[in-house]
């Protein structure tokens, strides 16, 4: 049982990362100030006989107190996330450079389409590996998700990346793998009997390595 | 005066002739008995919701191993004792359903709305007795057709309790037809019961308070039941027409969700989560409130600041109107809203917070009673807190991208609604239980009983945000599937056992409830020493509640008072500096 996240791969991971942890202190703070303020009260204010309990209505400083504090802190959280849910999700974050994929979601796997040798996708030569997404380390990956029956959603824990697929929606996302190795792929979102089994494995590969496996897919796909 | 002849109508009119047991138990018109209905309704309802959470646990904790007495079911639910994932899907689905729906809201609602609203205002019944009726009838069937859904072909709707189209509009995709059908309608024909009950709450919050019963010398209970009769008048319709919509796509060919011919899933998405969210706060107002009667009672004080509590919780119901979105901040919507989904729901920690140390002062320097519905409802703010900061994570964008429709939010909601608002039904039904029925509940069992819950229901729940951080996706049937959830099959374990010990403590409960109806002390008029209206009456009141239109000379809360030599005094109780409301004007 562990407060500590799994250990991640791509670029924006560490920032959302570090707000889980910024939020997980503020809320630990105020976690234990409440329950052990609760025991200290039941403890110390526990009815005994010749006591009365205080007639206290209230206190309009204690009040303005515990109003600000949550509404600075809340703020300040907010305006924290706004950048890095901006980096991740917002309308221009797909860097340029990105190499786009589009992936046809369907009960229950994911189609990998990829460019092929023009260097395009969209056209003639491109070509679809099923539940496997090839990509190079530290270079973005951008992906269209297009959802052809229910709503999926493509989850990648070590990436720290989710987004639903929704069909009639071309959505985009994007991610830069920071890391070499082979991460799962779930889908996150209930979408019939074998959702439990819709799992995909994304394969970061070094530079090298990516060039060669391209290049290796291309040829294969023109010899057919 | 006119009030006064009108309340004492219904007591003199038991006295002329006595109404026969149908028209007495099962066709009332009284609220209490009307309450009582509700109220074993709503157990009924929480020992399914309960079972089909034992099986789903099952499931998680040992994918590999049949069901004990899973050979009951039929092959179509669990050959050989296996659960099959389409029938695990409907357990998911409905285990939502039954405990939304038909446990908690009717609890929380049903029960007390009916049996506090007229007792604590001072009126002889509801504004409209007959509707109060018709609200039970119609949640009865609508509850019935609802179970009914396990025994269709096909199977009960297996999309998850939130509907999501395409997933639940087309047969197509899950195989559910009829299931599927009948969920939309039973939600739809209950839907009705709660547009009946809650236009009754208003009308008679507003019309019929006792002479001296202003606004702020409202209980905090009845408050937050009345603000909660508002959210439901506004919430309910939006579910009703939805489910209608989504009936229809499924019937006669409409197309409101249907992608390739026009519709958006997507606005499902917000039809549904504009009623969920307000619904959210339907689940936890009542809960808030009647836990503040009971803490300010246990600690022998006036609730610590009583008119923020009353902004808080309009504060929190109007808040809750403008959150919908942070339910789909993954979905595709718009990314900008994000921004102003966050940071709205951010501010719901405002009045949570001030909820919260209000509790927390109210005991600060009391002389706490240790009674077995002030533990409850110390537990409850213990909870409540803790669903309430995990609500932070998911509120901030950028965490929630990682943690959303993971077993993080699984253990938030049960915080909120099991740790929160069940706990406070605990509270609420010890605590009341004298004036219902007429006897005291075992304090023994009943301390037996919350102790015992306390500790498997934080076994069972407080691990969950652990799988959540560790990415184990909700709604998953056999997560043995996963390399990466592995690991984490001993805490599954672990949760499953210490959820079936959760439902098997409550057995206590279950014998303290029954027994204590039929041999449980007599209870006096008002064994908690508290001020409310519903005390200064006998223990059950009869037909009508009040001898004589009560007089209100105070507040709900004048615990300790230095007027008088003991710590409570009661709202109806008048003192030579009291002046009539009739005289005063007022």
């Amino acid at each position: 049982m562990s407060w500590i996240l799994p250990s991640s791969a791509s670029t924006f991971a560490g920032d959302i990362d570090f707000l889980y942890y910024v939020i997980l202190v503020i809320t630990g703070i105020a976690f234990v100030v409440v329950e052990a303020g609760l025991v200290l009260f039941m403890i110390k204010y526990r009815a005994r006989p010749g006591r009365k309990a205080q007639y206290i209505e209230g206190s309009t400083k204690a009040e303005v107190i515990w109003t600000a504090i949550p509404a600075v802190t809340v703020v300040i959280i907010g305006l924290m996330s706004g950048g890095v849910w901006n980096t991740v999700k917002g309308r221009n974050s797909i860097p340029d450079n990105a190499i786009p994929h589009r992936v046809d979601v369907r009960q229950f796997e994911w189609d990998f389409v990829y460019r092929g040798a023009d260097g395009q996708l969209g056209t003639g030569d491109d070509f679809t590996v099923r539940n496997q997404l090839h990509i190079p380390v530290n270079q973005p990956v951008a992906l269209q998700l297009n959802a052809e029956d229910v709503i999926h959603s493509f989850f990648v824990p070590a990436f720290r990346v989710k987004q639903d697929a929704v069909p009639g929606m071309a959505i985009n996302t994007w991610f830069e793998a920071t890391e070499v190795g082979e991460y799962e792929i779930a889908c996150a979102e209930l979408c019939g009997l074998g959702h439990y089994r819709m799992r995909a494995m994304v394969t970061v590969h070094s530079a090298e390595d990516y060039q060669q496996w391209l290049a290796d897919r291309i040829a294969a796909a023109e010899e057919e | 005066m006119a009030t006064s002849a009108v309340s004492l109508e219904p007591a003199a009119h038991t006295e002329a002739h006595e109404l026969s047991f149908l028209r007495k138990y099962i066709f009332s018109t009284d609220h209490k008995i009307i309450g009582v209905q509700f109220l074993l309704m709503s157990w009924v309802f929480l020992v399914f919701g309960g079972l089909m959470a034992m099986m789903i646990r099952w499931q998680l904790g040992f994918p590999d191993r049949a069901l004990p007495g899973g050979q009951l079911l039929p092959e179509t639910m669990a050959p050989g004792g296996i659960l099959l994932p389409e029938f695990y899907n409907s357990l998911v689905t409905m285990h939502g359903t039954i405990m939304v729906f038909f446990a908690i809201m009717p609890l929380l609602v049903g029960v007390f709305g009916n049996f506090l609203i007229p007792l604590k205002i001072g009126a002889p019944d509801m504004a409209f007795p007959r509707l109060n009726m018709a609200s039970f009838w119609i949640a009865v069937p609508a509850g019935i057709l609802m179970m009914a859904g396990f025994f269709v072909e096909g199977g009960h709707s297996g999309a998850g309790w939130t509907q999501y189209a395409p997933l639940s509009s087309d047969p197509q995709w899950t195989g559910v037809s009829a299931g599927q059908q009948i969920w939309l309608l039973s939600i739809a024909i209950l839907g009705l019961a709660s547009i009946l009950g809650a236009t009754n709450y208003i009308t008679t919050v507003v019309n019929l308070r006792a002479p001296g019963m202003t606004w702020f010398r409202l209980p905090l209970s009845i408050w937050a039941l009345f603000i909660t009769a508002i959210l439901v008048l506004l919430a309910i319709p939006i579910l009703s027409g939805a489910a209608i919509m989504l009936f229809f796509d499924q019937t006669i060919g409409t197309h409101f969700f249907d992608w390739t011919d026009g519709g958006q899933p997507i606005l499902w998405q917000h039809l549904f989560w504009y009623f969920g969210h307000p619904e959210v706060y339907i689940l936890i107002l009542p809960a808030m409130g009647m836990v503040s009667d009971i803490i300010a009672n246990g600690s022998r004080k006036p609730v610590f600041g009583y008119h923020s509590m009353v902004f808080a919780i309009i504060g929190i119901a109007f808040l809750g109107w403008i959150v919908w979105g942070h339910h789909m901040f993954q979905s595709g919507m718009n990314p900008t809203l994000g921004m102003t989904f966050m940071i709205s729901t951010l501010l719901i920690a405002v009045p949570s917070a001030i909820k919260t140390f209000n509790w927390m002062g109210t005991m600060w320097r009391g002389s706490i009673r240790f009674h077995v519905p002030m533990l409850h409802a110390v537990g409850f703010v213990a909870m409540f807190v803790i669903g309430g900061l995990s609500g932070v994570f998911m509120a901030t964008t950028p965490v929630d991208i990682y943690i959303h429709d993971t077993y993080f939010i699984v253990a938030h909601i049960h915080y909120v609604l099991f740790g929160g608002s069940l706990f406070a039904i605990f509270a609420a039904v010890t605590y009341w239980y004298p004036k219902m029925f007429g006897r005291m509940m075992n304090p023994t069992l009943g301390m037996v009983h919350f102790w015992l819950t306390f500790i498997f229901y934080n076994l069972t729940f407080f691990p969950m945000h652990n799988l959540g951080v560790y990415g184990h996706m909700r709604r998953i049937y056999d997560p043995s599937q996963y390399e990466f959830l592995q690991p984490l099959a001993p805490l599954n374990k672990f949760i499953t056992i210490s959820a079936l010990l959760l439902m098997l403590v409550q057995l206590p409960f279950v014998v303290n409830f029954v027994m204590s109806w039929f041999k449980g002390e007599k209870a006096s008029d008002n064994p908690w020493e508290a001020n409310g209206l519903e005390w200064s009456v006998p223990s059950p009141p009869p037909h009508g509640n009040f001898a004589e239109v009560p007089t209100v000379y105070r507040g709900p809360y004048e615990y300790s008072s230095p007027l008088v030599e003991e710590d409570f005094l009661p709202q109806t109780r008048k003192l030579s500096s009291d002046v009539d409301p009739a005289a005063a004007g007022a």
